[in-house]
């Protein structure tokens, strides 16, 4: 953790190295839980003892575009085995994009003891640590129904909305073109995207993969994230702020970075996104 | 709309069977362990941008060689070591498409990654798999017009 520490973060306990994930593999206090975009990498190899966590199967209610109950955690934390005194590090690809979104949707459930492994799974391959195809035996855990609190971390969309209008902190983690419009959908699949191109009135642009050092997947030090939120993008810590991209898994990344690793006192992620927001009658947009 | 080509229809029969996701799973290793990539003698690093799959995050590449007999010949790259879905796909589209006259792989369409994959990808994922059949397409459209 000496590395961590030593960044200047807000929550340097949020991260856990690839080291201290290595020493803790046989820790019964510790859930290693993998989630990525790709679905097929956790069978394809993983961290010995790692649990998966498909963020389609296990996070999303199957028809309501919303995420799990209070009953589906409850399912969800036995099935892996975790208690609420259970420490749950998250990993995934995509420098813990997917990672992030995991442990935010745990958020929802109070669930407050939780990590990232800064690096996620290709600092974690490049560094030759042990893989495998081997899907852990988990040992069912009680894991007391709690209800599901989504006012801390998620906004809704009337509540962006309050946001715009009072020229509230927004954050669009999506690539530049998504964000001036210039990218909408896949030609000839207009319904997988939005109809409108652009971005909510007052965001600024921020991609989410700039918070991580392209090399190794390692979140950036505290100076350097203060560098591209607060100094460039003249962000405020102590201002309400709202991140966003198309269906809410890149932005929780930013949430994550903005709320535990810079210390923003109040930030959400509004996971209805682009997606909703770019569809919806009435709203305003951006160019 | 016009028949998907035999060898790609037998593909997508056998993942119909599959109604496990864990042997969905499985099978979709298999062919991502089976991904052979571009040989060099076709094409070397850096790969030419014109070949990059748009919307596609494995930062995957195609190419579609004419081969004496008039039939295709396609060939991948999947740049991105975690983009285990794009290399599976790349494999079914290699093995089921190539050997093909144009006309015929110009017929498959995008939604066949649904059926192959199901609900079980990100909609950027998603979006990325049919960008690459859309790019397969679009690359016998024009060897069938002649460029």
């Amino acid at each position: 953790m000496s590395d961590i520490a030593a960044r200047g973060y807000a929550h340097p306990e949020m991260l856990a190295s690839t080291e201290w994930v290595a020493e803790h593999l046989n820790d019964p206090n510790v859930r290693l839980v993998e989630s990525n975009e790709d679905t097929l990498l956790y069978a394809s190899g993983h961290v010995p003892g790692a649990v998966h966590v498909d963020w389609t199967a296990d996070l999303n209610d199957p028809v309501r575009r919303d995420y799990i109950t209070e009953k589906g955690f409850s399912a969800l934390a036995s099935r892996i085995g975790i208690t609420p005194k259970t420490t749950v590090v998250f990993y995934g690809d995509k420098n813990n994009w997917w990672a992030c979104y995991a442990l935010w949707v745990f958020q929802l459930f109070g669930h407050k003891n939780v990590r990232i492994m800064d690096g996620g799974r290709i600092k974690w391959e490049r560094e030759g640590r042990p893989m495998t195809k081997d899907v852990p035996a988990i040992k069912p855990a009680r894991y007391p129904a709690v209800e599901r609190n989504d006012k801390p971390v998620r906004a809704f969309r009337p509540e962006v909305l309050v946001h715009v209008k009072g020229k509230g902190q927004i954050v669009d983690v999506r690539s530049p073109e998504e964000y001036a419009g210039t990218r909408m959908h896949m030609p000839d699949y207009p319904n997988e995207g939005a109809l409108r191109g652009g971005h909510i009135p007052g965001a600024k642009s921020v991609p989410w993969a700039r918070a991580v050092n392209p090399d190794d997947g390692t979140f950036k030090t505290a100076n350097e994230l203060a560098d591209l939120y607060l100094k460039t993008n003249k962000l405020k810590k102590d201002k309400p702020t709202i991140a966003y991209c198309r269906i809410g898994e890149r932005s929780s990344h930013t949430w994550f970075a903005l709320k535990y690793l810079l210390g923003f006192k109040n930030v959400k992620n509004y996971d209805g996104s682009w997606t909703e927001w770019g569809n919806s009658v009435g709203l305003p947009i951006e160019k | 709309m016009p028949a998907l080509p035999q060898t790609l229809q037998a593909v997508l029969e056998t993942f119909e069977m599959f109604s496990d996701p864990a042997d969905r799973t499985g099978l979709l290793l298999s062919y991502a362990d089976q991904f052979r990539e571009v040989p060099a003698a076709v094409a070397s690093r850096p790969f030419p941008k014109h070949h990059l799959v748009p919307h596609c995050e494995s930062e995957a590449y195609v190419w579609a060689l004419k081969q004496p007999d008039g039939t295709l010949k396609l060939h991948f790259a999947v740049e991105n070591p975690s983009g285990i879905s794009a290399k599976a796909l790349a494999t079914i589209l290699d093995r089921s498409l190539s050997g093909l006259p144009p006309s015929e792989i110009a017929a498959v369409t995008p939604d066949i990654v649904e059926k192959i994959f199901r609900q079980n990808i990100s909609m950027g994922k998603g979006m990325g798999l049919m960008s690459m059949v859309q790019a397969v397409r679009s690359l016998a459209k024009a060897a069938e017009a002649g460029r």
